[in-house]
């Protein structure tokens, strides 16, 4: 296209009819569309309930998609059983967890003081989900469920597993044959079993192993296995970053005398984690996916709260707009999410080239 | 490395440090493991195996099963029934992976956005969700056997399944396999032959040709030898379903649906990373000392490509077949979903999860380990 003025016929020959059989494919796909779309358009918008009391409507003989179904049950899929007159509590929680989450994805605020805001509103979420002081009823965690159950799943679970599958990596790297084997164990164990068997496994096992008399909470349960599999995961992913930082690194910071922790500390880590932000990034949105699992043993997250809904004998046989719903909030934080990622990488990309560090000097 | 003066002892230090911490926390956990089931009356062991299951299983694959049959079997069907949503998942989504993915990189305009809004939709939702929703439009949009789609003659579609015409039972069939896979080793033998024949600088074979004869021409003359049945096994509609032909359920095709188009998706974006990794210089050289288009697909781009593609594509091997469990959610009998049932009529937990564990692991290790040999075949030989 260079040097030519751009025009839509010349568009149009270059792009959709380049050659006779992509010319071909073209016209099947505008067949398809022309076939499809518009029953879709119908079935979608035009004949769409769009509000009713109860299925009625929907059942009517021409009815298309069912979105009465979302409307009427928004509260109980973003909230779940959470007493219907204090919804505002989760709702206030969760708009207050997404905000951490968008300040901490802004490199500028990639600083220590970055706790600060976490550990104040990590307090007033606590304070507003369990409830018992400033004349807020109490809440049994039994009760939350929803959007913001899905939310605080994935929050606690990165951040309990972040720290693990730091020192995980780190001892898989390590020149101690016994850690490495430890780790190396742990990691190919975790990461070779479905998430189901570990999900299981704290829903069943979990009380066995406990002293009798000790007892924990379902949500903590499944909580302590999304933790111990996203370790596993996110070592790999920071000894990859480990494994990127040039050797003449930890020659140096050896040369300066660094002690094995100041020369992880100051020197491997930063460097090594800062490779490792993009794919960690992209794992994130693996795990995020993955919480959806906790319906299975029984927890009402966002997935759990769609299908209970479903199961109302009113609104049942909806399934396909109530998991297009579910779908679509899903893909909202995802794709948000990797359309984030994929920034940083071509950020990443950019700085390398004049980046001194990643010269890999010969040695 | 630099060694400091008693780091050799305080590496000692370090490691029956955290030895002593794993001993000490696995035993914990068994002592107060051995104390709850002593509490709670609850023999261990692999005896209840083979006592019998007394449930029944809504599908079946090769092996026979009827709820008087023992837990062991149970569990055996669970694994084949694994074994085959993983199979079928497996080879497919490689096909329709391998067709986006390239579908990604044509210079067709309206196929590539398209290939590419499929992978950023289906990459962003659980796989989960994915299923529901796939079952739900399974049971709640096809229509009843009685009004049931019939897209073929023969073949129709309804809320209770997929039923399709399948052939009658003949010995002539068994015929087949037995010369398809005569024919498959024949053909590897000639692979090897004609390649070792090549480097002596013989003249050369239309290799893939007649491979492809010797795979496919054996059956079919055993399939006329045997006296070329025609008998078909058509679907009737008896009472409120359908008898007879081959059924799909509902519940596999969701499963083998979902998992098809979810891992096509990551393996899409495999393919197309592996060819896009391969630099244009190298189809110019390949021209350049006389290639046609396809010697040069073949010899030169995609063995390249294939070193980048195989490692992540095991992964996605891998993870279909863990992705396989996600079955208990939709009611097809895999290995977990009857692992469970198990494990909820005997109490067994901590042997019923072993199992699930143990069966997974092994998986795991034999893909990878097929994987890692296919790999090591693929990857740049050394410098010789």
């Amino acid at each position: 296209m260079s040097g030519k003025t751009w025009s839509v016929p010349g568009w149009v020959r270059a792009n959709l009819f380049p050659g006779p059989l992509s010319g071909l494919a073209t016209l099947a796909i505008l067949y398809l569309a022309w076939q499809a779309l518009p029953p879709l358009v119908n079935w979608a918008f035009l004949d769409a309930v769009w509000s009713a009391r109860d299925a009625g409507p929907c059942r009517a003989e021409h009815a298309g998609a069912c979105w009465a179904f979302v409307t009427d049950k928004y509260r109980f899929i973003l909230f779940g059983t959470y007493p219907y007159e204090a919804h505002w509590r989760p709702a206030v929680a969760t708009v207050l967890l997404i905000a951490l989450w968008i300040v901490s994805l802004v490199r500028a605020a990639w600083k220590p003081w970055l706790l600060l805001p976490w550990a104040c509103g990590l307090t007033a979420i606590g304070v507003l989900m369990w409830g018992g002081v400033f004349g807020l009823g109490y809440v049994e965690n039994e009760r939350w469920g929803g959007l913001t159950l899905t939310l605080l799943l994935v929050t606690f679970g990165i951040g309990c597993a972040f720290p693990l599958a730091v020192l995980l990596a780190l001892a898989r790297r390590s020149s101690l044959p016994v850690l490495r084997g430890l780790a190396v164990g742990y990691i190919e164990l975790i990461r070779g079993v479905p998430l189901i068997s570990l999900l299981f496994m704290a829903s069943v096992m979990l009380p066995l192993f406990l002293p009798s008399g000790v007892s924990i909470d379902k949500l903590l349960r499944a909580q302590i296995a999304l933790i111990l599999f996203a370790a596993a995961y996110l070592a790999e992913i920071v000894r990859g970053g480990l494994q990127a930082v040039p050797r003449a690194q930890y020659d140096a910071a050896d040369a300066l005398g660094f002690s094995y922790g100041q020369k992880m500390l100051y020197v491997i880590l930063p460097q090594a984690l800062r490779i490792a932000i993009p794919p960690l990034v992209n794992s994130f949105i693996g795990f995020f996916k993955d919480t959806s699992l906790v319906l299975i043993i029984g927890l009402f997250d966002l997935l759990s709260t769609v299908k209970v809904a479903l199961t109302e004998p009113a609104w049942s046989g909806f399934g396909v707009e109530a998991y297009l719903f579910a779908s679509l909030v899903y893909f909202v934080f995802c794709y948000a999410m990797s359309r984030y990622s994929r920034a940083l990488e071509r950020e990443y990309a950019r700085g390398r080239r004049s980046a001194f560090w990643s010269l890999d000097l010969p040695r | 490395m630099y060694a400091r003066r008693g780091s050799r002892l305080s590496a000692l230090l370090h490691q029956a440090a955290a030895l002593g911490a794993t001993l000490a926390l696995a035993w914990f956990l068994v002592a107060n493991t051995l104390e709850n089931l002593a509490e709670r009356n609850i023999a261990s062991g692999f005896a209840f195996l083979g006592r019998e299951a007394g449930f029944a299983i809504g599908e079946t694959t090769f092996i026979s099963y009827s709820a008087a049959d023992s837990y062991l079997r149970a569990l055996a069907v669970g694994i084949a029934n694994t074994a085959r949503v993983a199979l079928v998942g497996i080879v497919a989504a490689t096909f329709l992976g391998t067709l986006i993915g390239l579908a990604r990189l044509s210079h067709n305009w309206l196929l590539a956005r398209l290939a590419a809004a499929y992978v950023e939709f289906v990459r962003n939702v659980p796989l989960l969700v994915q299923l529901f929703f796939l079952y739900a439009l399974i049971t709640e949009y096809l229509p009843a056997p009685r009004a049931a789609l019939e897209p073929l003659p023969g073949f129709y579609l309804s809320n209770r399944g997929i039923f399709m015409p399948a052939p009658g039972p003949h010995s002539a069939y068994l015929w087949m396999l037995a010369a398809f896979l005569a024919g498959s080793v024949a053909a590897l033998l000639f692979g090897r032959w004609a390649r070792a024949r090549r480097v002596t600088g013989a003249r050369g074979f239309p290799v893939p040709e007649i491979g492809l004869a010797l795979v496919l021409v054996p059956p079919a003359l055993a399939y006329l030898a045997a006296g070329a049945p025609t008998e078909l096994d058509v679907p009737q509609l008896v009472g409120f379903n359908f008898t007879g032909g081959m059924t799909i359920t509902p519940e596999f095709a969701a499963l083998a649906a979902g998992l098809v188009l979810y891992t096509a998706a990551f393996i899409a974006e495999i393919v197309r990373a592996g060819i896009e990794s391969v630099s244009y210089g190298q189809f110019e050289a390949a021209y350049a000392i006389g290639l046609t288009r396809r010697q040069a697909m073949r010899h030169v781009v995609l063995p390249q490509a294939l070193r980048a593609i195989v490692p992540p594509l095991t992964n996605q091997y891998l993870n279909l077949t863990k992705n396989s469990s996600l079955a208990v959610a939709i009611g097809y009998p895999d290995l977990v979903s009857i692992a469970n049932t198990t494990i909820n009529q005997t109490g067994q937990a901590i042997e019923g999860i072993a199992i699930i564990m143990l069966v997974y692991l092994t998986i795991s290790l034999s893909i990878s380990g097929f994987m890692n040999w296919y790999n090591a075949r693929v990857a740049l030989r050394g410098r010789g």
